[in-house]
């Protein structure tokens, strides 16, 4: 297997990417996104389509650079430092896995769109308020020579603005099936949700609505052979992602001891804070190792990654939120104020958390693995 | 792809060596102290096994698997000595030979040893004909290290050292003590330390173990009253042994570290889980919880000891890093430890009990965020030298 060093490539793209973040995707950008009242920056997306991420997963044949699920993973984390505001995960790792292990011209074509920045994905997955694809509750009955889908999901990140909807069903006694919809076909109702990290996310109502076999993605009742790859893609480069924003938030908190004086002196200089700083750079490096790991994993062994990827997708949340309380209790009072930017950085780690598996889901994931 | 054959046809070789010349009685996977030979002039084998282990791993030069061939090595690649591990655990052997001679003394006298001391100490490590001990601390240094008061006078062809150290782990049965003496008492103190190489039997050097809570007594006293040590007998320069302290240090750290990942521990938590399976600790919610956060902790940090070695070896510095690797390893080893101590119960209580002594594993690894640094001059490593936060 690769080693766990960036190779010259991933460490090319992720200076690239930092630069090119710096000046299009700073906090900044998704504070006056929220100010505007808008949740989705086709702008930026443009911009970001055009620099070839979007293909980052996709084959050169449709269009995009084929580069692995590690270079993903460097996205994601320097997105992630940022806060840019994207459906990167939505369209370009999730639905882009999902396509490109259904294969055949039709999934090709969807991907050269997605490579492009046509077309963009959501994933309409959960039903209730914890990640939990197998209780899929919602119905796809057969009705001639197709089904009619019935029910209800939430918090469909990039939902409220997607092309196209990945839907999970359930088809009778065949099991899960995975529908991929026109987000504007007869009988779906979406609904914003208004949510703390000023995301995108969407109640999604599906009455009624009709479907063919063409809009089944792989086999009724097979919904998990593509979208198992496609949820750890996924939650890898969640978990990257949150790697990221819990090294912005620290970035943004050394800073503060450095500069911040009471007393006289830094207050950086005092053991209590230097300790606690040390303690986060230390749980920041280990998570950084599960990362990593998750994206030499899917590009070596994608069939045996599960381990992996709920390694990463663990350490993620539990870093993340660990870097978000520090960076608010060492800001001192300022970073409870919305004037400072610390408070983005810890709404978006509470969201992350819950998307595509919490904590506890992961973390039981693991010890599955583990024989415990 | 060249690299992948040649790695493969590495495997095998080693795979077929081991099922050759790893006796049967040393493939128990048993790691602890007592069961892993040490080495030194006064060892004496637990079994037969034990000894042919010993010899043929060394003659094959795996019992110091990356050190150059001239020294007693086998000079394998990085690659090539994780196939070894690889292979070595697969068959549950036990390490052939253990000993601070082979994870401290020898890295640093690698890199700072002249070329007669490396051929003249690094082989007899390897055969694990000579045990080392390392006299660093003293009742007045610990923390501040850099503070030793033992006093090497200079008498011109050697050096006449007096002083005590403490916490020299088995001293009592060593051959020899490397130990950071006071060569100069008027430059500031990281400047006036030199390294010096100490026989044991020399007139002059007493020891005495202390009894630990665990009942154990890995560590000792060691007196040094009027020892004459030869001019030859350090490790880089004279008032430089600060450096040399230093870089060995890095390597103690990371050696403590691994201990906490269940690399080198086994499956320890897990495996205890696992045995508790109808047993009321495994119906525990409460303690099922904490010990599945312990083992995504372990992982993650075992991957990160990983990612580290994969840093050194591409030429990027990991220096005062590894203060990281020995902070969160010995912190995850205690927590460990915690844990199987409440998955056995009072199955765990007695020295001698049914499961072991875990009560003896458990109290040893109290020591571990202490030695060779503590959590808390871990902390302050890091906070100053890669946060860059000012001193106070």
């Amino acid at each position: 297997m690769d080693k766990l060093v960036k190779s010259e490539d991933e460490a090319m793209l992720a200076d690239n990417a930092r630069g090119f973040l710096d000046e299009a995707a700073p906090v900044r950008a998704l504070r006056d996104l929220r100010d505007a009242g808008r949740t989705h920056d086709p702008a930026l997306w443009r911009r970001i389509c055009d620099m070839g991420w979007a293909g980052v997963l996709i084959p050169e044949d449709a269009g995009g650079a084929d580069m692995g699920h590690a270079a993903a993973g460097v996205l994601a984390h320097e997105m992630g430092r940022t806060l840019a505001c994207t459906p990167f995960l939505s369209s370009a790792v999730i639905a882009a896995t999902i396509l490109r292990r259904i294969g055949g011209e039709r999934a090709k074509s969807a991907m050269a769109a997605i490579a492009a920045g046509e077309l963009t994905h959501a994933l309409a997955i959960d039903e209730a308020h914890k990640f939990a694809p197998e209780a899929t509750a919602m119905t796809a009955e057969r009705h001639g020579n197709g089904f009619r889908l019935s029910g209800k999901k939430c918090f469909v990140v990039d939902g409220g603005f997607a092309d196209r909807l990945l839907v999970l069903a359930r088809t009778g006694e065949e099991g899960l099936t995975l529908f991929d919809l026109p987000a504007d076909r007869a009988g779906i109702t979406r609904t914003a949700q208004g949510m703390i990290d000023s995301r995108d996310a969407a109640r999604i109502a599906f009455e009624n609505v009709e479907a063919t076999g063409d809009d089944v993605l792989g086999q009724v009742g097979g919904a998990m052979t593509a979208l198992k790859p496609g949820l750890e893609a996924g939650q890898a480069a969640l978990a990257a992602e949150m790697s990221g924003l819990a090294a912005g938030a620290f970035d943004m908190t050394v800073g503060y001891l450095k500069d911040r004086k009471q007393f006289g002196q830094p207050i950086g200089s005092f053991q209590a804070l230097q300790h606690r700083a040390a303690h986060l750079w230390c749980e920041i490096e280990v998570t950084a190792s599960a990362i990593l790991n998750a994206g030499r994993v899917l590009d070596t062994d994608p069939n045996e990654a599960t381990l992996a990827v709920s390694l990463a997708k663990a350490r993620a949340t539990s870093t993340a939120q660990l870097a978000v309380m520090e960076g608010v209790q060492m800001h001192g009072g300022i970073g409870m104020t919305d004037e400072y930017d610390m408070g983005f950085y810890m709404k978006r780690a509470r969201v992350g958390s819950e998307w595509l598996g919490d904590y506890g889901y992961h973390a039981e994931q693991v010890a599955a693995l583990r024989g415990m | 792809m060249q690299d992948d054959d040649r790695l493969n046809r590495f495997r095998s070789e080693i795979r077929a060596w081991l099922e050759e010349n790893c006796p049967a009685e040393m493939r128990d996977g048993r790691i602890t102290d007592d069961a892993i030979c040490w080495g030194g002039k006064n060892w004496e084998f637990s079994s037969d096994a034990q000894r042919s282990w010993l010899e043929r791993a060394a003659a094959r030069g795996l019992t110091v698997p990356r050190w150059p061939a001239e020294y007693g090595g086998a000079g394998l690649s990085r690659a090539e000595e994780k196939i070894f591990l690889e292979e070595m655990e697969r068959i549950n052997a036990r390490p052939p030979l253990k000993s601070f001679g082979i994870s401290m003394l020898g890295p640093a006298m690698l890199q700072f040893g002249t070329p007669e001391q490396k051929r003249h100490y690094l082989p007899q490590i390897a055969r694990g004909e000579i045990r080392w001990c390392q006299g660093y601390s003293e009742p007045g240094a610990g923390s501040d290290l850099a503070s030793v008061q033992t006093r090497g006078e200079d008498m011109g062809d050697h050096w006449l050292v007096n002083g005590q150290k403490i916490w020299t782990s088995y001293a009592d049965k060593a051959d020899w003590i490397f130990a950071l003496i006071r060569t100069d008492r008027e430059a500031p103190k990281h400047k006036g330390i030199s390294f010096l190489l100490i026989d044991m039997d020399d007139p002059g050097v007493t020891t005495r173990p202390i009894r630990l809570i665990s009942g154990a007594s890995p560590f000792c006293e060691t007196f040094f009253d009027n020892v004459k040590v030869p001019k030859d007998r350090i490790v880089g320069e004279a008032n430089r042994g600060w450096d040399v302290a230093k870089y060995l240090l890095t390597h103690e750290r990371e050696m403590i570290s691994s201990g906490g990942t269940g690399l080198s521990g086994g499956r320890a938590l897990g495996a205890v889980m696992a045995q508790m399976a109808g047993e009321p600790s495994a119906q525990d919610p409460v303690l099922r919880a904490a010990a599945i956060r312990c083992e995504v902790d372990a992982l993650a940090t075992g991957l990160t000891i990983e990612r580290y070695k994969d840093m050194a070896e591409a030429g990027k510095g990991v220096g005062n890093a590894s203060a990281m690797l020995k902070y969160m390893g010995t912190e995850l080893n205690k927590r460990r430890h915690e844990l199987i101590m409440s998955a056995c119960g009072s199955a765990a209580l007695e020295w001698d009990g049914p499961v072991g002594n875990r009560a003896a594993d458990w109290l040893r690894t109290k020591a571990n965020s202490i030695e060779g640094g503590t959590s808390e001059v871990m902390l302050t490593i890091l906070a100053r030298r890669v946060l860059g936060l000012p001193g106070a």
